[in-house]
């Protein structure tokens, strides 16, 4: 007998039925939220049925400075995390690959930081780097810096380099663990083949390694992306007041005691949220991501 | 000869900064705890009390309510997100569903981006129903990043799940009863696990989703968490984050551990 694609006929419940309570969480509170917030966004008041549609929030938006730094800001820290957190993931991954002995260890010392919230996360690091913080008495220790005053701004500095490092803690090890897994699934006879060849450590990597990892590895990237791109958590920490995240900055300006900002900051939170979809799309649309394999980081 | 050196040493130095990475921190926060006069350039304390280990056991803290606040959210939506997500992580990797890449994406955009504007959408939607600010609107509103992150680990679980070994079943004369809780459940049971252990996580970690519609009227371990932070008491906030990591770690071991045997 030739086996049934799927469930079989006979014992399968209708799919849209048992998609059904899903897509009511979906629908009814993220589809509900999403589309209220829009309305909110382009004037509509609550008991007056008598609005007209307009763009003069998004268009304040726009013009706003506060937004256009947040949004540069954004960019850059969630590019950054990105890139140092694949690079790391990666060569975290090859080395507990690598390992003869110890890889268990390793493997459960990498999975401390993905079982921390990124909240707690960015509390530790407050007390690690702030000026007066233990890595800066470290530093005074070993005769490095002589006041407080002297050590770098690392957390609530203007680049977000304590934000980007405390997702990175976080990241770098999620990378690694999708990366290993995609390493110990490679066939070791392409290697072997290459070395055989005479091709280096470095070869072996670039043009035997890599290509077969590069698509897995890079759909854990674009979540990771997408992940920081949004996230409200840590730079809320970490971040100082001007430039702020687009997220920590929507979130200001919607408990704000001016009504006028409500409708400003559904907007701002809605062209994030439609930036971070775009991300979410691609990742859906890439040949590497695989469905409820990656587990991204998320709290 | 040489090159083995120079991996040893390489594994060497990731192990040990992979460790002090991952436990460091940790290390920190007991430290801190525990201390009462902390100095600029002292390494360790001057002096170590209990001071803020008892001042959080204390009931006029209100950490024990926060506590049991944060618990108790968090097994319902670890609970309703699992019952709500079985039947469609099932679907997802053994059906044919249409429009799946865009279902799919509809269920990681709230995991991956904070549902930061849907949730000030709810909001005014929870003020006219009445459950803005209450305990019932934060439940709901977790369940948003919570069931789409199940469904999806349920979908990775069912994948590898054979529908066959039903079929077996019910030729061996199994009823529909027996065939859900000798054959499939046994068999997705880690996969449950693990979706419940996220949804656990989601819920218990969550603070922006809380703020905006619980209105600081429902206060969970991460509100109590950052209201410490923000009033400047090193030691209770460090006392407080490890009793809001501990059962996180405790979590994503296990998970760690169910995820490696399957």
């Amino acid at each position: 007998m030739v086996k049934p694609p799927g469930d079989q006929r006979a014992t399968r419940a209708p799919t849209v039925l048992m998609l059904a309570p899903v897509l009511m969480v979906v629908v009814g509170l993220f589809g509900a939220g999403l589309g209220a917030a829009f309305l909110e966004s382009i004037g509509a008041e609550g008991a007056n049925p008598a609005w007209t549609p307009t763009a003069e929030h998004y268009l304040a938006v726009l013009r706003d400075r506060e937004f256009r730094a947040a949004l540069g800001l954004t960019f850059w820290i969630a590019t950054a995390t990105t890139l140092v957190s694949t690079v790391l993931g990666i060569a975290l991954a090859l080395i507990l690959v690598g390992l003869v002995r110890g890889r268990q260890t390793a493997y459960v010392l990498l999975q401390v930081p993905l079982g921390i919230p990124h909240l707690a996360i960015a509390v530790g690091f407050v007390t690690l780097l702030a000026p007066s913080g233990w890595v800066a008495r470290g530093m005074f220790a070993l005769g490095l810096i002589g006041a407080p005053s002297d050590f770098p701004a690392l957390v609530y500095d203007g680049y977000g380099i304590g934000i980007i490092l405390a997702y990175v803690v976080k990241e770098a090890p999620f990378v690694a663990v999708v990366s290993s897994a995609l390493l110990l699934r490679l066939d070791e006879e392409y290697l072997s083949v290459a070395r055989t060849l005479g091709a280096s450590s470095w070869q072996q990597f670039r043009h035997v390694t890599w290509p077969l990892i590069a698509p897995g590895v890079a759909s854990a990237a674009l979540m990771v992306f997408a992940f920081v791109f949004a996230a409200f958590d840590t730079p809320f920490l970490l971040g100082r007041p001007y430039p702020s995240m687009l997220s920590v900055v929507a979130q200001r300006r919607y408990l704000s005691i001016e009504l006028a900002d409500r409708p400003v900051a559904l907007a701002m939170a809605l062209i994030m949220t439609a930036l971070a979809a775009s991300v979410v799309w691609a990742y859906v649309r890439m040949p590497g991501s695989s469905l409820g394999r990656e587990r991204p980081a998320v709290f | 000869m040489h090159r083995s050196r120079v991996s040893r040493l390489a594994t060497i130095a990731g192990l040990t900064g992979l460790g002090c990475l991952a436990v460091g921190p940790l290390g920190l926060l007991v430290v801190n705890s525990v201390g009462r006069h902390w100095y600029w350039p002292a390494l360790l304390p001057q002096e170590w009390s209990l001071r803020a280990w008892r001042y959080v056991a204390s009931p006029e803290a209100g950490l024990i309510d926060a506590l049991a606040t944060s618990l108790m959210i968090a097994l319902v939506v670890a609970t309703l997100s699992v019952m709500v997500a079985l039947p469609a992580g099932r679907a997802l990797a053994l059906h044919h569903v249409r429009y799946r890449r865009a279902l799919v994406f509809v269920l990681l955009l709230p995991v991956l981006a904070p549902p930061l504007a849907a949730t000030m959408g709810l909001h005014a939607v929870f003020l006219r129903l009445g459950l803005a600010d209450s305990l019932a609107g934060v439940l709901l509103v977790h369940l948003v990043p919570a069931v789409p992150y199940a469904t999806l680990m349920l979908a990775g679980s069912f994948a590898n799940f054979d529908p066959l070994w039903e079929s077996q079943a019910r030729t061996l004369g199994a009823g529909s009863w027996s065939m859900w809780t000798r054959v499939t459940l046994p068999a997705v049971m880690p996969g449950i696990a693990v979706a419940a252990a996220f949804a656990f996580m989601i819920s218990w970690s969550q603070y922006l989703l809380t703020l905006l519609i619980g209105g600081g009227r429902v206060i969970t371990l991460p509100l109590f968490l950052v209201g410490f932070v923000r009033s400047g008491d090193e030691a209770v906030g460090a006392a407080v984050s490890l009793l809001f990591i501990a059962p996180t770690i405790v979590l994503f071991t296990v998970v760690a551990r169910l995820l490696r045997e399957t």
